[in-house]
């Protein structure tokens, strides 16, 4: 959903697992929708991790654990690998995670974080160890995520980190616009490459 | 600089975005069923036409049953994202291959053989697996859903210019290897993100010697390294496997265009900003044990122990482990298989069934096997009967089913059962990818056809003579 980004300051729900693939994500048997119902998506986000097969909450993991919530997701490195399913993203924002922190992220799904006003930030594997540890240590840690300045901060501990983004990408983020709105008052130029071909 | 990726890349270049990603004009777009409802929904609400609807093709694929596709699909949910399909492209202009029609089949088979992927092109799908197409010579990337509505509503997608990175195959296969273990090797070798960021070129004379049909899939699995996508120069057999084709350029056309084509490659000067360089003899026959693709390992080798695993590693892998129910330090050969399935946009053309059928000729299916053979599409399954593959095959006891994505994702009813072994040609090996609680071995289709006569994992070359692959 399109929405401003400025500063979120939030505790964290931990998934310090590696090469999270977008098939745990959402599961492809979700993928058969036709409309972008977040609700839908996000309330079967990680759902064979999340759910046994009758349905009920396996309480293992953390997503059913009342001790963690918050808007920011921390996972372990090569985040979103796999399949370009956008639906991925779409779960993410749907459950209401508005930040996704991790040392590494696969390319499609990062653009697809992007597209859909989810904010993946790309820490320092050393941030991302001590982070972990920190909401080990207290689950009601924050982590400060400013866009303006593009830093994320370890509230527990005070380790603070820049992060990229472009500046194209962060006026769109700051501002609630999207892609097509930019090409859309393009066309002249895209009709001036053709003719050129 | 100066690599061929600069070269195709650079010639679509609408602009570049101060401080931002480039506008890139794409000049074909795929659409499944699948990935693209929602970016006609956004269409709609936006109020706009597709800017160049002649460029657009749509399939369905992923859903399709691989049975009596000539009555309606029995999961109502799969029906309407298919017939959802038909109708967007129909109100919105678009060439649509439905079930049935002799185009249909997976979009990244159909693309190729019909000869609308071609050299120098930029090609985009909402789908991972788009790389495939990268093999003749194109700049083909996998996207996602709101950036196939920006395709529709533009004809260009905004993009961060990938990194370049060659990768070359030196020296010859050895007997039994082929192109999908080349694949699993550089996976296993790279990892699932050793490539992220990049776009690859594969080079040197390995993979100058691939079939096309080998080209593809290695084509196909650049993703699984996380690599954007990858792509070989055009030869003289992209040529020859191009001409004539449906789609492709034909009389002068056709000889301007190979002119054209006959240029991308990249220069002797050319800079990479990472290049690696593999031995072929290296690559064994290759088998993958763990979660995901890059989990793989020559098929006569044992798993890995855990000390060998980097400590933030080691929860996922053990993880997998569990998962797959294998022990690290054991062997995989000998291990009782419970499903075979050949197909895919990875392994799911002609000469993956030829390959296939060379090894089972004469021999029988093993008895606790359940064998699915699923070609690639309508154009491959004629091709397989004008071969009188399909009557070798039914000797043997194994029948061929009707063109779709089937067991690689499991979207349609060919699911494999929670727990059961699958040795599979498909590309991916994650939990569930095949049905909920299915377990995946990834292999080449001479490990599946050794499979599905032995009921074990089994090394294919015991059964070849040497020179036949």
């Amino acid at each position: 959903m399109k929405q401003k980004f400025d500063i979120i300051q939030s505790t964290c729900v931990p998934l310090p697992l590696e090469n999270v693939d977008t098939d745990q994500i959402i599961p492809a048997r979700f993928l058969k929708a036709t409309t972008r119902d977040e609700k839908f998506f996000g309330d079967n986000l990680f759902r064979d991790w999340r759910y046994d097969k009758e349905g009920n909450p396996k309480p293992e993991f953390v997503l059913n654990n009342p001790t963690y919530g918050g808007e920011i997701l921390v996972a372990g490195k090569n985040f979103g690998s796999g399949s370009s399913r956008e639906h991925a993203a779409w779960a993410i924002a749907g459950y209401g995670f508005r930040v996704v922190i991790s040392s590494f992220f696969a390319d499609i799904h990062k653009n697809n974080e992007l597209n859909n006003f989810v904010l993946p930030v790309v820490v320092s594997e050393e941030f991302l160890a001590e982070l972990f540890a920190s909401i080990n240590a207290d689950p009601k840690m924050e982590v400060r995520v400013d866009v303006p300045n593009q830093t994320v901060t370890n509230l527990a501990n005070g380790q603070s980190e820049h992060f990229d983004i472009n500046g194209y990408k962060k006026y769109c983020l700051m501002n609630a616009l999207d892609d097509i709105d930019f090409l859309l008052e393009n066309k002249d130029k895209i009709e001036a490459f053709e003719q050129a071909r | 600089m100066n690599t061929l990726f600069d070269k195709i890349w650079d010639a679509h270049v609408v602009q570049n975005v101060e401080d931002g990603p480039t506008q890139l004009y794409i000049d074909r777009l795929y659409c499944h069923e699948v990935t693209s409802p929602q970016a006609f929904e956004g269409m709609r609400q936006r109020g706009l036409q597709c800017l160049r609807p002649s460029q657009i093709f749509c399939m369905p694929d992923h859903n399709t049953p691989t049975h009596d596709q000539d009555k309606p699909i029995e999961d109502p949910v799969s029906k309407t994202q298919v017939d959802t399909l038909a109708k967007n492209a129909a109100d919105f202009g678009l060439t649509h291959f439905g079930m049935m029609d002799p185009k249909n089949g997976i979009i990244h088979v159909v693309g190729p053989e019909r000869g609308l992927s071609l050299p120098g092109m930029t090609i985009v799908c909402g789908d991972s697996h788009t790389s495939t197409h990268g093999a003749v010579g194109a700049v083909a990337f996998g996207i996602g859903t709101s950036e196939v509505e920006m395709v529709m509503a533009s004809q260009c997608i905004l993009q961060q210019k990938p990194k370049s990175m060659r990768i070359n195959i030196e020296g010859q296969l050895k007997w039994g290897v082929t192109a999908k273990d080349v694949a699993l090797y550089l996976m296993s070798k790279l990892t699932t993100s050793g490539a992220t960021g990049y776009f690859v070129e594969y080079a040197g004379a390995a993979v100058r010697n691939l079939s096309m049909e080998g080209r593809l899939t290695l084509c196909n699995l650049s993703i699984e390294m996380g690599a954007r996508g990858g792509f070989i120069a055009p030869d003289e057999k992209t040529f020859n496997y191009l001409k004539g084709r449906e789609y492709a350029p034909k009389g002068e056309d056709w000889d301007k265009a190979v002119e054209y084509w006959k240029t991308l490659k990249s220069g002797d000067d050319a800079v990479f900003d990472k290049e690696l360089t593999f031995q072929a003899e290296d690559i064994e026959p290759m088998i993958t044990y763990g979660t995901n693709p890059g989990m793989g390992m020559g098929i006569n080798d044992t798993i890995p122990t855990l000390d060998t695993i980097d400590e933030a590693g080691q929860a996922s892998f053990v993880k997998a482990l569990d998962y797959m129910g294998f022990q690290p330090g054991e062997k995989l050969l000998g291990k009782t298989v419970d499903y075979v399935f050949l197909g895919a946009c990875t392994n799911g053309r002609i000469e993956d069934f030829r390959a296939f059928v060379n090894l089972v000729k004469g021999k029988k299916k093993a008895e606790n096997v359940t064998a699915w053979l699923v070609p690639g599409s309508w154009m491959v399954s004629q091709q397989i009967h004008d071969e009188g593959l399909d009557r070798v095959l039914e000797a043997a006891g194994f029948e061929i089913r009707q063109p779709g994505c089937s067991a690689c994702l499991a979207m349609n009813d060919d699911k494999i059962p929670a727990g059961k072994l699958s040795v599979s040609t498909s590309n991916r090996n994650f939990e569930g990818r095949q049905g909920p609680g299915a377990r995946t071995i990834l292999a080449s289709p001479l490990v599946a056809a050794a499979a599905a006569i032995t009921g074990v994992i089994t090394d294919p070359r015991i059964f070849m003579k040497e020179n036949q692959n």
